[in-house]
């Protein structure tokens, strides 16, 4: 897909000249990114880069020093907190850990959302609760406590609350992080299953490459707090810059130095330099 | 010099932290009339505020009576006036032990559990997780456990005063041999429903505000770090404390 053709089809998030400075560290300068509709869409890039902070600006728990994030055409740093409230209806958002409620059990945690929002029949509730719960192969947890739960299954339950009230776009954040290969699989197949069948937006943060390639349909590589690269899993395989190489076949040296900046080593050990 | 700047930055501190729990205060006071509509969130807090801190309060009130009797008897008999025990623990206990004790000990068990409470919700995404759900945590989680406080509080101090009154009964009647009419005679005699009942009411219920809202605005604004928590819990206790005791010497002040 062009560029061009980016700006005609129909998109759900828009980020134009995103600027964002935690300190005297820039996070985001002047990035520019654009969700389309009904994709699932992932941002890499390493750890560091700020990919959660940029989940956090796409649905207003953070506010950018400059630039426009449109989600859904509303300027989101512009809304009041009922509008920002409004517009949150329509997004679910995976916690890296869940964010469970823990002293309430997992059907609770569910049903949370739905309680809050609708005043439902309780077996109406209930139906609804164990659809997600189904949704996510979880239905048999569904008295279970959050602390009970292995790290795999508080994602799947976290992703079945985050799915309850259907919303139109779903923010993940870091799934893939920590678990055995099998949840992994797991993740990896609902993410899709969901997006396909329920017709979402997903947007994927994360520096898992094998994991990411297999589940989106194009990524964003951000950087220095630009995009470096953008395309389908294949173009990114095949493109030819350095540093793209480097992140997607995980090297350890290469344009990203293997050493963080530090002083002459020889002049360190031997006392002439200040650690 | 130095002094000088350092005492300017914890002024300046205090201004900023005062600023902030006012502008906290008023969110909630703004999210009441929806946070009133759900009043089994509200129960469920007064159960987990005040009536577990109802052990602590019985205990340490029948205590403090128990000692109020025993010193009074002491001191007053030196100048045979022993008659006057019941007027000295009823109104001591009116006044300023029932209110202040019970404030201080609601923030050691009720305030630093909120306080605990509400910065582990924000230290394990909790809280975020709620806005992300488009739920006000503050409406949710806040404004329930602010109320269920302010609602308890008085409600402990009356407990704490009948507990007290016991305590010295107890001692002074039955253990030093006080005349049991004269006891209960005096207190019916000298306390005054509007000066002595309703002065300590109005305290507790400040006090009642006071405590609670420094334990869920610190809870609230913990940094979500273990560090953090343990932190605003200390500060919690710390705070209240010293906030209820100037209250408690503005209020003496303004009111008797």
């Amino acid at each position: 897909m062009t560029t061009e053709e980016h700006k005609h089809s129909d998109h759900v998030v828009e980020i134009t000249g995103l600027k964002y400075r935690v300190g005297d560290k820039a996070i985001f300068d002047r990035l520019n990114i654009s969700i389309p509709r009904g994709k699932v869409t992932a941002i890499m890039g390493p750890s560091g880069t700020g990919k959660t902070t940029l989940l956090r600006v796409m649905t207003g728990q953070v506010l950018p020093d400059r630039g426009r994030v449109m989600v859904e055409g509303k300027n989101v740093a512009r809304l009041t907190t009922d509008e920002l409230y409004e517009l949150r209806t329509q997004m679910g958002f995976l916690f890296q850990n869940g964010a469970l409620f823990t002293d309430s059990t997992v059907y609770e945690n569910v049903a949370f959302p739905i309680r809050e929002h609708t005043r439902l029949p309780e077996t109406l509730i209930r139906h609804i609760v164990l659809m997600k719960l189904q949704a996510v192969g979880l239905r048999g947890a569904a008295a279970m406590m959050p602390t009970e739960l292995s790290g795999g299954m508080a994602r799947r339950v976290a992703l079945a609350r985050a799915i309850a009230m259907d919303p139109k776009i779903i923010f993940y954040d870091e799934p893939f992080v920590g678990l055995d290969p099998i949840s992994m699989g797991v993740i990896v197949r609902l993410i899709r299953v969901l997006n396909d069948s329920l017709g979402l937006t997903s947007i994927i943060v994360s520096h898992d490459v094998d994991e990411v390639n297999a589940v989106s349909d194009q990524s964003y590589l951000i950087s220095n707090g630009k995009v470096v690269a953008y395309g389908t899993p294949e173009e990114l395989e095949h493109n030819k810059s350095a540093w793209v190489r480097q992140f997607m076949k995980g090297l350890a040296d290469g344009p990203v130095p293997f050493h963080y900046p530090a002083p002459d080593y020889a002049g360190q050990l031997l006392g002439e330099v200040d650690t | 010099m130095r002094l000088l700047r350092e005492a300017y930055y914890i002024i300046l501190g205090f201004l900023q932290m005062l600023g902030a729990a006012g502008f906290f205060l008023a969110r909630m006071l703004r999210l009441m009339p929806k946070a009133l509509m759900r009043p089994r969130l509200i129960f469920q807090q007064i159960f987990n505020v005040g009536a577990m801190s109802l052990v602590l309060i019985l205990i340490a009130g029948l205590f403090v009576g128990m000692v109020m009797g025993l010193q009074g008897y002491n001191t007053l008999s030196k100048f045979a006036a022993t008659s006057a025990l019941g007027t000295l623990v009823a109104l001591s206990l009116l006044r300023e032990l029932g209110p202040v004790v019970t404030a201080l000990l609601f923030a050691g068990r009720a305030g630093t559990a909120l306080t605990s409470e509400i910065g582990l919700m924000r230290a394990t995404e909790q809280i975020a997780g709620m806005e992300m759900m488009a739920v006000d945590p503050i409406q949710r989680i806040v404004v329930p456990r602010f109320l269920a406080g302010v609602i308890s509080m008085p409600l402990l101090v009356g407990i704490f005063n009948a507990v007290g009154l016991l305590g010295g009964y107890l001692v002074g009647v039955m253990l030093m041999g006080v005349d049991a009419g004269a006891f209960w005679g005096q207190i019916h005699g000298t306390v005054d429903l509007h000066e002595d009942f309703w002065s300590g009411v109005i305290k507790s219920v400040v006090f009642g505000i006071a405590t609670t809202l420094v334990a869920v605005f610190e809870g609230y604004y913990a940094h979500p770090t273990a560090e953090g928590v343990s932190r605003a819990t200390t500060r919690t206790v710390v705070n209240s404390a010293l906030l209820v005791l100037a209250l408690d010497y503005l209020l003496t002040a303004f009111m008797f």
